[in-house]
């Protein structure tokens, strides 16, 4: 269910780390919680973002919820798809709908997160 | 929000066993969504939705001088109603604020049964005590009643299925008491969702029985278990007031754009003062509809600016799934509070383009 290559957060964003390129998304519980997404709000390229600040949002019919930068650095693209079908957010968390790439300004930053085993018992334990 | 357990419907384990994503509305365990809110919104507007709408209070008002009571203490005008006929209508202070918005029920001559929202339910009945200096005696009903809403296009075919009432001869607005399932209910053809539909009342020990019966009458139209969040987008795209977000005890009537539910030539009632002043006098702000032009969702509480300076709020507002595109319900300064205005709605700080619009934002064909 939870890719084991990718890093995650107790807010529920995801990080995959490929050398100094990081990509970001929120996790597939984020997404079931959240409901039908209908926009999602995402920072501009060359933003920089600093880690657990908020990176921009995602609202679902009922409600809006910040996603915050799992890891530091800057923003190199942008998931243009989401703009225009928001909705693939809730199809395909872990794939297509990732939100940015950023290249990263301290690529260690994701070995504090959890891994994906220890992101299941999370989630498991906060139902 | 206090640390009292949450109150349940007696359909809790029902909406617990469909997987329902359950809330705290209120202090209630009820279920906000269960397939999706689009998906149950679309049901309702295209085929037919079944809520439980269990929470929602009851009062019933007795006696010979029922009529009188129900009258004095609400702004719509009840000497009008027949038997079998109901209403929305308000309940105010003396100030003019909404203690909560109702519906009026003539069962009998002296026999007035009254629909209100769940939260205000203890609150309205010590209100409409306060108030009675009639021969009337005021019951609070709530535990007597399970009140479950078939809403949609197929909802008459759904529910006529399971009762021998003939439901087209019950116009819009009237209710009937008969058989629904096998058991005695009252079916109001009323509703909160914009669509045809009914609403029907029974015992809390029948309320699983019924759900399950509709359940399967509407099986072959498709029907589907509505949760709070399709109430919502179902009730705001029709404009119909929610408590707490267009009306409360700061708000009055005329100001929320309902002016038709106050009689102001029926006589006295409480509230009718202030009333007639503001009618004479004029409000200073109103509701007024909008529709985001800008990217970006306005909501409940954001801040509404004209020209450059704050001038309302926003107090319901969100994604039309019927009419995909942003909507929302706005206070403004009355001269400002008509359609065709640009505004702008502050998202998360940031200024987006809106513009005011007529409402209703959707009406169904009859």
């Amino acid at each position: 269910m939870y890719p084991e290559n990718f890093r995650y957060t107790k807010e529920h964003e995801w990080v995959l780390v490929e050398g100094d390129t990081g990509t970001i998304g929120i996790t597939d519980h984020a997404q079931q919680e959240l409901g039908d997404i209908v926009y999602v709000d995402l920072p501009k390229v060359g933003a920089h973002l600093e880690k657990g600040k908020a990176l921009g949002s995602v609202e679902s019919v009922k409600a809006v919820s910040d996603v915050y930068a799992p890891v530091s650095g800057e923003v190199t693209e942008t998931n243009g798809l989401l703009a225009d079908a928001p909705e693939k957010l809730n199809e395909d968390p872990h794939g297509a709908a990732w939100l940015v790439k950023l290249k990263l300004s301290a690529p260690a930053e994701a070995e504090n997160l959890m891994t994906a085993a220890e992101y299941q018992t999370y989630v498991g334990a906060e139902k | 929000m206090s640390d009292a357990p949450l109150l349940k419907t007696p359909l809790n384990s029902v909406h617990r066993a469909l997987g329902a994503k359950m809330v705290d509305f209120g202090g209630w365990d009820m279920p906000v969504q269960y397939s999706g809110i689009i998906d149950e919104h679309n049901a309702v507007r295209n085929s037919v939705g079944v809520f439980d709408v269990s929470h929602m209070g009851e009062i019933e008002i007795h006696g010979p001088e029922a009529a009188r009571l129900t009258d004095f203490i609400t702004t719509n005008n009840v000497q009008k109603l027949k038997h079998g006929q109901a209403h929305y209508s308000g309940l105010l202070y003396e100030h003019g604020g909404f203690v909560d918005d109702i519906l009026v029920h003539k069962v009998e001559d002296d026999h007035y049964f009254l629909c209100v929202n769940a939260s205000n339910q203890d609150k309205d009945f010590e209100h409409i005590r306060s108030q009675n200096r009639f021969n009337a005696q005021v019951d609070f009903a709530s535990g007597r009643y399970a009140q479950i809403a078939v809403q949609g296009p197929n909802a008459r075919a759904t529910l006529q299925k399971l009762t021998p009432v003939d439901l087209a001869a019950i116009k819009y607005y009237w209710f009937k008491d008969g058989i629904v399932g096998g058991i005695p209910a009252r079916i109001a053809h009323t509703g909160y969702t914009g669509e045809d539909g009914y609403e029907v009342y029974v015992t809390p020990g029948e309320a699983v029985n019924i759900w399950g019966q509709i359940i399967d009458a509407g099986a072959e139209f498709g029907i589907k278990p509505c949760g709070l969040g399709a109430r919502n987008t179902l009730r705001l795209e029709a404009k119909m007031a929610l408590y707490g977000h267009e009306i409360d005890a700061s708000i009055s009537p005329l100001e929320a754009d309902l002016g038709w539910i106050v009689k102001l030539d029926k006589g006295e009632f409480v509230g009718r003062d202030t009333l007639v002043k503001q009618k004479d006098g004029g409000v200073a702000r109103k509701l007024v509809g909008f529709e985001m032009r800008g990217r970006g969702i306005g909501r409940d509480g954001y801040e509404v600016y004209l020209d450059g300076a704050p001038a309302g709020w926003v107090t319901s507002g969100g994604p039309s799934p019927t009419l995909c595109k942003n909507i929302g319900l706005c206070y403004l300064p009355v001269e400002q509070a008509v359609p065709g205005r640009n505004i702008q709605v502050m998202v998360r700080n940031q200024p987006v383009d809106a513009v005011t619009v007529e409402t209703p934002f959707y009406k169904r064909a009859k």
